[in-house]
């Protein structure tokens, strides 16, 4: 399952676009996740979960920041990712199967704000590229 | 049996009497066997699916796409008693069909994308959740009598 060139160019045009918001709308696409997922927010007691919490905001720019390092490494995300992967494995401790409760509600959140750019083909790529992360994360879970 | 709130109830129904079924429900299987390939496997009979434009113009999957919403719309007039409703389609799915209930799962997810596409505006955080837990239970309702 290895994303083409036409996949990528399609990613990357699309996190071109998204500019300076990827940060809105993986904070947007947290809430969604404890709202559709309520055991996701088993991870997070110490946070404040109300709509417009700054910690959800500022844990919403991170999650940002790791995919936007994501796209700019999509030849090589098992090594662009690997300390990440390594947190959620031993300090942070999250099962994997939750990443994709994420994943899912980050493209709910990318259809809703550009519909128009969210064909088939796009959702596809986007999926595909999801998947990859997702794997990357999951890799020092052994 | 899964509860649903008056709120998420009312979340529901008001979306659902906006959808286009014929046409959400073409776009929602035709993604399914764009986005996850390997569900074409259960529809080798429907011609030519060997592209994303091929897929979504393809009377058969528009056709079926809408014949599956349509029993979807059946589950949100029956919200307290799905599993009930899908016993037989539940069966039907195992015994002839021989779907993996993960496919479920799978095209509940692609309900969702849809609506979210259709309806940006109302498709806030509570009525996903709403939503979520909905294709949640048809799924389960749907995988219930498997054996």
């Amino acid at each position: 399952m290895v994303l083409s060139a036409a996949e990528r160019a399609a990613v990357r045009a699309l996190w071109t676009k998204l500019g300076s918001n990827v940060g809105v709308y993986a904070t947007e696409a947290l809430e969604r996740t404890f709202l559709a997922f309520p055991t996701t927010k088993t991870y997070f007691p110490h946070f404040d979960l109300t709509p417009g919490s700054a910690q959800v905001k500022a844990h919403g720019q991170k999650v940002a920041d790791a995919l936007t390092r994501a796209v700019a490494h999509l030849d090589d995300l098992p090594t662009a990712l690997w300390a990440l992967s390594d947190l959620h494995v031993r300090q942070l401790r999250v099962d994997p199967v939750n990443f994709k409760l994420l994943g899912h509600c980050l493209l709910v959140t990318l259809a809703r704000h550009y519909p128009g750019d969210f064909s088939p083909a796009m959702h596809a790529s986007l999926e595909k590229f999801l998947s990859h992360v997702i794997l990357a994360l999951a890799i020092s879970y052994g | 049996m899964v509860h649903f709130t008056a709120e998420e109830k009312a979340a529901v129904v008001s979306l659902w009497a906006k959808v286009n079924v014929e046409l959400v429900g073409g776009e929602v299987l035709g993604r399914l066997l764009v986005v996850y390939p390997w569900t074409q496997r259960f529809f080798d009979n429907f011609g030519n699916l060997s592209s994303e434009s091929a897929i979504m113009g393809n009377p058969k999957v528009k056709a079926h796409g809408k014949k599956v919403l349509t029993s979807f719309g059946n589950a949100v007039k029956h919200m307290d008693d799905l599993k009930d409703t899908f016993a037989e389609l539940s069966e039907l799915h195992c015994d002839k069909m021989h779907v993996d209930p993960e496919n479920f799962k799978l095209l509940g997810n692609m309900i969702l994308i849809v609506l979210a596409t259709h309806f940006s505006k109302e498709f806030t955080p509570q009525v996903q959740a709403a939503w979520q837990k909905l294709t949640t239970a048809v799924a389960n309702a749907l995988a219930h009598r498997y054996h």
